[in-house]
């Protein structure tokens, strides 16, 4: 078994633990135990850096100095907000020795700044992707469109993961499912994030024309990485139905829950049953048993040289 | 402009914003690039190339409606318009930099007081617990606002789901948190 890191955050304690619930379940398939980052606590996330600067890095930084005390170097971020904090905390303090040694008496940690974060794709593409292909016992046939949203792949200056404006690497993981990965144009437009309590109508705007257009583009299930991204799309569904003026039922699921159905792990244990938007994918007919061409027997006598 | 020019004469509020952040305003030559790609730009006071524009003239009078507007509380830190900037201007640190500032002025936009309210029992719930307790950041929330039915039909299914955490989690160190909180409010508080 395979020690990986573990940031969850406060939102897979609370409003997503479906989250954690399918990431432990699909890496536990894969022999990976995740390691919780001991104690630690919240990233800050938007409210801290849109109010404190000072704080917006010490928060993070405490996370990354006790991971580093434990041992821990690659830390998993399921949760994109969070990776994002934790990526352009890391890179602010790397560039600026005398604010990292400052931030490191606020947290009265040492900080080094060797912990290496991943967001939850990073993750399966190291440990899992390899893999993923030869476990598929149910393939996930269905029309997907794969939202990244904003955190994840911006800024792309700092955080250098996958293409800015139309990303793939999940893409490329929903095939690897058996899943059938649409081109559409929201992929990285913003769901409105923070927004959610504090302004719903701006929120069921950004958060409906991305459903609107996964929709018009006839997907069947809208695929995420980002508990932010899930509670705007999916909890948020009565407010951008009013938006748009119609029903739209599509729902909305966890990267690791698409793979974790793929591999054969039951929808309980992936939580499919919390989303406030049902998840009632269409049953497709049982597909004849393909029938492998067996190419016929090629013998292929090698020429001795006298 | 030579250094000793600079030397001898007051910091314009570009060249502050320089100092403090990295970020070269006078870079922007008015594409338009960041407010195309905006999500919020509709609802904003000031597009975000106008907020550029009018911290490059460094009239005090622009830079004061600036703190006072409701753009930089509604910017929602999705780094689109430093994405697509062709000469890489890091807008959103700009954002972040421009609400500090209006907070620690008392010059927010009165109509941002739900935003800024969000803000605060978030980082409340930070402060007390080491991390983010959901249920108590929304009572708070509706404390502060008076928003109190905002959401209540949503709850229950929210519950029955296992979405509502009724207990919050405190961590260990949570006195470390109060700590950090303690050093970094010292000089930025608004002081109500």
């Amino acid at each position: 078994m395979i020690k990986v890191g573990f940031y969850p955050g406060c939102s897979m304690k609370g409003g997503a633990q479906e989250y954690q619930e399918s990431v432990t379940a699909l890496a536990k398939v894969f022999d990976i135990e995740l390691v919780e980052v001991p104690d630690w606590n919240c990233c800050g996330a938007t409210a801290a850096h849109n109010m404190n600067k000072e704080l917006s890095l010490s928060l993070p930084a405490r996370i990354m100095a006790l991971a580093e005390k434990e041992g821990i170097t690659d830390i998993v971020v399921p949760c994109a907000a969070c990776y994002n904090r934790l990526s352009l905390v890391k890179h602010e303090l790397a560039e600026d020795p005398s604010l990292s040694s400052k931030v490191a008496s606020i947290i009265d940690l040492k900080y080094e700044g060797t912990s290496n974060i991943m967001n939850i794709i990073q993750f399966i593409d190291k440990y899992i992707a390899d893999k993923l292909e030869e476990k598929v016992v149910k393939p996930f046939d269905y029309k997907s469109a794969c939202y990244y949203g904003c955190l994840l792949v911006r800024p792309h200056s700092i955080l250098k993961f996958d293409r800015v404006e139309d990303p793939q690497s999940m893409d490329v993981l929903v095939k690897k499912a058996g899943g059938n990965a649409i081109d559409w144009a929201f992929k990285t437009e913003c769901c409105g994030a923070g927004m959610s309590v504090s302004r719903t109508d701006t929120v069921a705007r950004l958060s409906g024309n991305i459903l609107k257009d996964a929709v018009d583009r006839e997907a069947e299930v809208v695929v995420v990485a980002c508990p932010m991204c899930h509670s705007n799309l999916d909890m948020r569904r009565p407010e951008i139905n009013k938006f748009l003026e119609k029903k739209i039922d599509v729902p909305v699921m966890y990267i690791s829950q698409v793979l974790g159905l793929a591999v054969g792990i039951d929808a309980k244990t992936l939580g499919l049953n919390r989303h406030m938007t049902a998840v009632n994918l269409p049953v497709r007919p049982a597909k004849e048993p393909a029938v492998a061409a067996v190419p016929e027997k090629v013998v292929i006598t090698q020429k001795t040289e006298a | 402009m030579s250094a000793s020019h600079e030397s001898h004469h007051p910091l314009t509020l570009s060249g502050e914003l320089r100092l403090e952040t990295g970020v070269i305003i006078n870079k922007c030559y008015q594409c338009g690039k960041c407010s195309a790609g905006c999500p919020v730009a509709e609802e904003m006071d000031y597009p975000p190339s106008l907020v550029m524009r009018m911290l490059q003239t460094d009239d005090p009078k622009h830079y004061e409606k600036l703190l006072r507007s409701m753009s930089i509380w509604l910017c929602v830190s999705c780094e689109m318009c430093l994405t697509r900037c062709p000469m890489e201007i890091d807008i959103p640190t700009i954002m972040d930099n421009l609400r500090q500032k209006s907070y620690k002025a008392k010059k927010t936009n009165p109509q941002a007081k739900k935003i800024i309210a969000f803000h605060k029992s978030f980082l409340d719930s930070i402060n007390i617990t080491g991390r983010l307790y959901e249920m108590g950041l929304i009572v708070d929330y509706k404390m502060r606002t008076g928003a109190m039915m905002q959401d209540v039909l949503i709850a229950p299914k929210m519950f029955v789901k296992g979405k509502l955490n009724p207990v919050p989690e405190f961590i260990k160190g949570r006195k470390k948190i109060a700590a950090i909180f303690n050093r970094v409010q010292k000089d930025n508080k608004e002081g109500k």
